[in-house]
C-alpha cells in the first residue's frame, strides 16, 4: 500500500549522481500494483532517467489523473509534489501549475483510459498549447480498476478477458499527437528499459509538450491469449525503428555510432539526443513521414516505437511565449509589481465617472 | 386624462424599446451617462436577447433624486422603436405616461390608449435625409432619439456633445454624424413639441464622488488588485464581460515596461472543467487564480470543486448568475444558483460563498475573496448575477489602500520547512482546523501527494475508517472557523418584530421598499445576508424577529432553503417573497408582497402593531 513507507537504507558504495544523490532518492512509496504490472516497470525507468538528469527533487512536479496508471506517481521521486487530480483532468491542472511556476519540470503520469476516454479533450488541448511537460500514457488496452473493460486504445479484434471481443477502432495517442502538432512524441514498451530510459530523459528535457506512449501490459485483465497488448504480442510485434540515446549537456560528444547510423539533435538547454536508426529509413524530424510510417505499421498490427518525432526548433511557441508571460515564475512576481496602487486606481475610473 | 404625480422632477423611468444589433447601446449610455454628470443619481437596465441581431431589446433608465437604484416597477416615458413590441410596449406605460415613436410611418396601435400622451417623432425620416447608407442611417436613429429626449427631459446638450466628444476623440468623422444626429432630434422635438415634459431633469449635486460602473468591470478591478495572475475560463454569458475586462486591466497596468512581458497569464479553456482545474493547478502551485463562469459553468466545475474542497487547494470563482435551469435563459438575472454553489460536489462538500450586492461589493469581496481562499485553503465562490454584472450601476467611488497586502494563509517558507523534523499536510497544529500548506520547487522535505481519494491527517492515502473521520471532522472545524472570517452580514432597524432577509442585487429593491412601507408606518428590520457560513450574527437576526420575509430572486426559495438548514431559525416565521422572471426585483413587488402578508395577519395589518 502506498502508506508504507519504504526503508531508506543507504549503502557507501551506491552510485551518486552530480547532485550526490543516489536512485534511492528518486524512489516512493511501494507500489500497490499487481505484481508484474507493466507500469512498475515504468517507474523503474523514471527513477532511472530523473537519477540520471540530476534533477532536483523538489523541481519536479508530478501530476495524474485517477487510474492504475495515475497512482504511480506515488511510487518515484518522493521529495517532488504529486498532484493526483480527478480522471481526466490532469492536462488542466499541468496547465495552470504550469502557468504559475514555469521553472518547475513537469511529469505527468495518465493511461489509455484517462487520456483517450475522459480526458481526450484535455489531452489535444494541452498538445494544442504546447505545454512543456512530459506526458506519459501508460497504455494496457484495458481498464484495471474497474476490472477488465476495453479501453479507447483497444484494437480491432483484440479479445477480452471474459471473452468480448472489441470491434471499434482504436484511438492511438501517437497519430494523435502527431496531427495536433506535439513537438515530441515517442513510444515505448515496459519491458524494454534500455529504449525507455533515454526517452524519459530526453522528453523531459524537451521544451514543450513531449508524449510518450508506453505499452505497458496489464497482467490481469489483458495478458492472455488473444490480446494485442500483452507482453508475448507486444514483445513480438513491437519494432524499435529509432533508438534514441541521451546526452546531458555537460557530457563530451563521444562518438561510437558507426558512419552515416548516428544522428545528433541538440534540445533547448544544450542536452542532445542521439538517434540510430534501426529499422528501414526513417526521417524522426518530418512529421509526414512518421505519422505515415506509424500508420503502416499499425495497419500490419505492428507497433513502431522508439522517438518517432522530435522538432527541436524554435517554430513553434511554447504556451510561455504565447502568453507572453516573464522569465521569472508568476508566482515569484512581488506584490508590487502585480497591484498597481490607490494613484492607478483612481486614474482607471476616470472613464467611470 | 390621468397624470403622472406633479412632482416626476429627476424621479421617472424611461424604456427604450430597440431591436438588438442596430446600436441603441451607445445611445443609451450616452443618456444615462448625462443625467450622471448632471448631479442625478441614475440606474440603467439593459434587457437583451441571447442573439446577436434582430430580436427585441430594451434599455431601462431610472432617474431617482432619492438614489433608489432598483427597479421601480412603473415606466412613465417609453421610446417605443420596436413595431415587433408596440403593442406590449403601449400596455406597460404608467396612466399619464409619455409615449414617444417614430412617425415616419403610421402607428394605429399606439393610439389605443387615451390615458399617456403621444409623441411622434419621424426619426427614420430625419436620419434618411440626412445621412447616406443604410447602416449609418440605423446607426445615427438612435442618437436621434437621445437628441428628442434632450429636448423632451431638458437634459444639457453641450454636456452631450461632450461626451460624444470623449467617446469619438480618435473618430472626427463619426463625431461630427454623431454630433449632427443629436440636434436633428433635439431641433424637431423644440419646434414640434412642448419643452420639457413634467419628468424633467434637473442638476443636482449628488452623484459626486460616484462612478458608473458595471459589476463584472468592478470584479476584474478587484482581481487585478488582488494580485491575481491566473486567469482561466471557457466563454459563458454573463461573465465573459468580466474577463474580458481583467485582460484589458492587465494589458494596461500589468506589462514590463522594460520588455512587453506580461505580468500574468490569460487562458481560454477547452471547457468549464478545464478552467478550474488550471485554476486548482495555480493556486496549488502558488499563484493567486480565478475562474468566471455561470450555472451552467458550475454544474460542469462540481467535480474539481469537491477535490478542491477535500484536498484543501484555494480557488476563486466568480458566478455571475442567470436564469435556469439548464441553459435557461442565457441573458436574464436570476439567483438560482445559491445551493448548487453551497454544496457543489458529490460527498459531504460545503464552499464559501459571497454575495455581492453591487459592483462596489464585486470589487471589495473579490480581493477578500482571495485572502479568504489562501487562509482557510479551500473555493470561494462570489455569486454576483447578471443584473449586478452587466448592468451599469452608481457607486462611491473605490478606494485602494496602499497599505494592503495579500493574506496568503498558513504557507511553509523553505526555512520553516528545514526546520520541520518531518512535514504532515493535513494536521491541525494551531487548532483552528486550517492546516499548513507548502510549495512545490521550495524543499524535497516539504513534498506531499495531493489527491482526491480518502488520505489521513499526515497526507497519506487511506481507506481507514478513523483516520478519513480524522480529516473530515477537521475540515469541519475549519468550516466553524470560517463563520468568523467571511463578510459579515449588514444589519440595519430599530428593533422591529418583522424583517426583511435578502441577498445580492435584491438589496437596492429591498431598501427602497423599507422607505416606502415605513412612510406608510411599516416598520421593519433588514438582514442582508453576504457569505457562507452564516456567521452568529445572521443566527441572532433570526431568533429576534418574529416574521421574516425572505426576498430572493429564484423559484425555489434557496436562501431560505440554506437558513433552514444552516441555522436554527424556525421554519413558519419565513415567508418567502420569490421574483424569478428573469428581470431584476422591483422595490413595488416587495412592498406588495409584504403588505399582503401583514393585511393578512389582522393585528398587525395596524401600523401602530407593525412599528418599533
Amino acid at each position: 500500500m502506498t502508506f508504507i513507507a519504504k526503508p531508506k537504507v543507504t549503502h557507501p558504495s551506491l552510485p551518486q549522481n552530480a547532485l550526490g544523490l543516489t536512485r534511492r532518492a528518486y524512489e516512493g512509496a511501494l507500489s500497490t500494483l499487481c505484481a508484474g504490472c507493466g507500469h512498475d516497470s515504468v517507474t523503474a525507468a523514471i527513477v532511472e532517467a530523473t537519477w540520471r538528469l540530476s534533477l532536483e527533487p523538489q523541481n519536479l512536479v508530478k501530476l495524474s489523473g485517477i487510474g492504475c496508471s495515475s497512482k504511480t506517481t506515488a511510487y518515484f521521486v518522493s521529495g517532488a509534489h504529486g498532484f493526483n487530480a480527478v480522471h481526466g483532468r490532469m492536462p488542466s491542472i499541468a496547465t495552470g501549475a504550469n502557468a504559475a511556476n514555469r521553472r518547475l519540470t513537469y511529469l505527468g503520469i495518465s493511461g489509455d483510459g484517462d487520456t483517450l476516454s475522459i480526458g481526450l479533450g484535455q489531452f489535444c488541448h494541452a498538445i494544442r498549447r504546447n505545454l512543456d511537460m512530459l506526458y506519459l500514457i501508460e497504455n494496457n488496452g484495458v481498464y484495471g480498476l474497474t476490472k477488465g473493460q476495453f479501453s479507447a486504445s483497444a484494437d480491432v479484434g483484440t479479445r477480452a478477458k471474459k471473452g468480448e471481443t472489441n470491434v471499434q477502432p482504436p484511438i492511438d495517442p501517437v497519430l494523435l499527437a502527431l496531427d495536433l502538432g506535439a513537438t515530441f512524441v515517442a513510444r515505448g514498451f515496459s519491458g524494454d528499459k534500455r529504449q525507455l530510459v533515454p526517452l524519459i530523459e530526453a522528453g523531459l528535457k524537451h521544451r514543450g509538450f513531449a508524449l510518450i506512449d508506453v505499452l505497458s501490459p496489464c497482467v490481469t485483465f489483458n495478458d492472455h491469449e488473444g490480446s494485442t497488448k500483452s507482453y508475448a504480442y507486444t514483445r513480438e510485434h513491437y519494432e524499435p525503428t529509432v533508438f534514441a540515446d541521451f546526452v546531458p549537456r555537460e557530457a563530451p560528444i563521444v562518438v561510437d555510432y558507426a558512419e552515416g547510423d548516428a544522428r545528433e539533435v541538440a534540445l533547448h538547454d544544450g542536452s542532445r539526443i542521439v538517434l540510430r536508426k534501426i529499422g528501414a529509413d526513417y526521417d524522426p524530424t518530418n512529421r509526414a513521414a512518421a505519422s505515415a510510417a506509424v500508420q503502416a505499421r499499425l495497419s500490419a498490427g505492428e507497433y513502431l516505437t522508439g522517438l518517432i518525432y522530435v522538432d527541436p526548433s524554435d517554430a513553434r511557441a511554447d504556451f510561455h511565449q504565447v502568453s507572453g508571460t516573464p522569465e521569472e515564475p508568476l508566482n515569484a512576481l512581488p506584490f508590487e509589481q502585480l497591484s498597481p496602487g490607490a494613484a492607478a486606481l483612481h486614474k482607471v475610473l476616470g472613464r467611470y465617472r | 386624462m390621468a397624470t403622472l404625480a406633479p412632482s416626476r422632477i429627476n424621479d421617472f423611468t424611461l424604456k427604450i424599446a430597440t431591436v438588438n444589433g442596430t446600436g441603441s447601446a451607445s445611445a443609451n449610455t450616452l443618456l444615462m451617462k448625462t443625467i450622471f454628470r448632471s448631479g442625478v443619481p441614475v440606474v440603467g437596465k439593459n434587457f437583451f436577447p441571447s442573439n446577436i441581431q434582430g430580436l427585441p431589446t430594451w434599455y431601462e433608465i431610472r432617474v431617482s433624486r432619492d438614489g433608489h437604484l432598483a427597479r421601480s416597477g412603473s415606466v412613465e416615458l417609453m421610446v417605443a422603436l420596436n413595431p415587433e413590441t408596440y403593442a406590449r410596449d403601449v400596455r406597460e406605460l404608467a396612466p399619464g405616461g409619455y409615449l414617444i415613436y417614430d412617425s415616419t410611418w403610421p402607428r394605429p396601435v399606439l393610439l389605443s390608449r387615451a390615458d399617456v400622451t403621444v409623441i411622434g417623432v419621424p426619426f427614420a425620416r430625419l436620419c434618411n435625409e440626412n445621412f447616406s447608407g443604410v447602416r449609418t442611417r440605423i446607426l445615427m436613429k438612435n442618437i436621434c432619439y437621445a437628441g428628442a429626449l434632450a429636448a423632451l427631459l431638458n437634459l444639457d446638450l453641450a454636456r452631450m456633445r461632450e461626451l460624444l466628444g470623449e467617446t469619438y476623440a480618435k473618430k472626427p468623422q463619426l463625431l461630427e454624424s454623431n454630433v449632427k444626429a443629436l440636434q436633428l432630434g433635439f431641433d424637431y422635438v423644440r419646434e414640434h413639441v412642448a419643452c420639457p415634459l413634467a419628468l424633467a431633469v434637473e442638476p443636482m449635486d449628488r452623484t459626486a464622488g460616484h462612478i458608473m460602473i458595471d459589476g463584472n468591470t468592478a470584479a476584474a478591478l478587484g482581481c487585478v488588485f488582488a494580485g491575481a495572475t491566473v486567469a482561466a475560463w471557457y466563454p459563458i454569458t454573463p461573465s465573459t464581460s468580466l474577463m474580458d475586462a481583467f485582460k484589458s486591466f492587465c494589458d494596461r497596468l500589468r506589462v514590463d515596461p522594460q520588455n512587453g512581458r506580461k505580468r500574468f497569464a490569460f487562458i481560454q479553456a477547452e471547457d468549464e472543467l478545464a478552467a478550474i482545474g488550471m485554476v486548482l493547478g495555480a493556486t496549488w502551485n502558488g499563484a493567486r487564480a480565478f475562474t468566471a463562469t455561470s450555472g451552467p459553468g458550475i454544474s460542469l466545475m462540481g467535480e474539481f470543486l469537491g477535490l478542491a474542497y477535500y484536498a484543501e487547494v484555494p480557488a476563486v470563482l466568480f458566478d455571475v448568475q442567470r436564469v435556469g435551469p439548464s441553459t435557461g435563459m442565457p441573458t436574464r438575472t436570476q439567483q438560482g444558483d445559491l445551493l448548487a454553489c453551497a454544496y457543489a460536489s458529490h460527498g459531504d462538500t460545503r464552499h464559501v460563498c459571497l454575495y455581492p450586492a453591487n459592483p462596489a461589493e464585486c470589487f471589495s469581496m473579490a480581493v477578500e475573496a482571495f485572502d479568504l481562499a489562501e487562509r482557510l485553503q479551500t473555493p470561494v465562490l462570489v455569486l454576483s448575477d447578471l443584473d449586478i454584472g452587466m448592468n451599469d450601476w452608481m457607486c462611491p467611488e473605490f478606494q485602494w489602500d496602499d497599505a494592503y497586502r495579500p493574506d496568503r494563509g498558513k504557507m511553509l517558507s523553505r526555512e520553516q520547512i528545514e526546520g520541520l523534523e518531518k512535514f504532515h499536510r493535513y494536521l491541525d497544529p494551531d487548532g483552528d482546523g486550517i492546516p499548513w500548506r507548502t510549495l512545490p520547487g521550495v524543499h524535497p522535505k516539504g513534498a506531499y501527494f495531493t489527491r482526491g481519494s480518502g488520505h489521513t491527517q499526515f497526507g497519506t492515502y487511506t481507506e481507514d475508517s478513523h483516520d478519513y473521520q480524522v480529516v473530515m471532522d477537521r475540515l469541519m472545524k475549519k468550516w466553524q472557523t470560517a463563520k468568523a472570517l467571511v463578510p459579515r452580514a449588514r444589519i440595519e432597524g430599530a428593533g422591529s418584530k418583522f424583517g426583511i432577509v435578502s441577498l445580492g442585487s435584491g438589496d437596492s429593491a429591498v431598501r427602497e421598499a423599507l422607505a416606502v412601507l415605513a412612510a406608510e408606518g411599516v416598520a421593519i428590520d433588514y438582514l442582508r445576508v453576504r457569505a457562507f457560513p452564516f456567521g452568529e450574527e445572521v443566527e441572532r437576526f433570526l431568533a429576534e424577529h418574529e416574521l421574516l420575509f425572505v426576498v430572493e430572486q429564484n423559484r425555489d426559495a434557496q436562501l431560505r432553503s440554506l437558513l433552514t438548514l444552516e441555522t436554527a431559525v424556525e421554519k413558519a416565521k419565513l415567508r418567502s417573497l420569490l421574483h424569478y422572471s428573469g428581470l431584476p426585483v422591483s422595490s413595488r413587488f416587495i412592498v406588495e408582497g409584504v403588505l399582503a402578508e401583514l393585511r393578512a395577519r389582522p393585528s398587525a395589518a395596524q401600523p401602530s402593531a407593525v412599528g418599533a
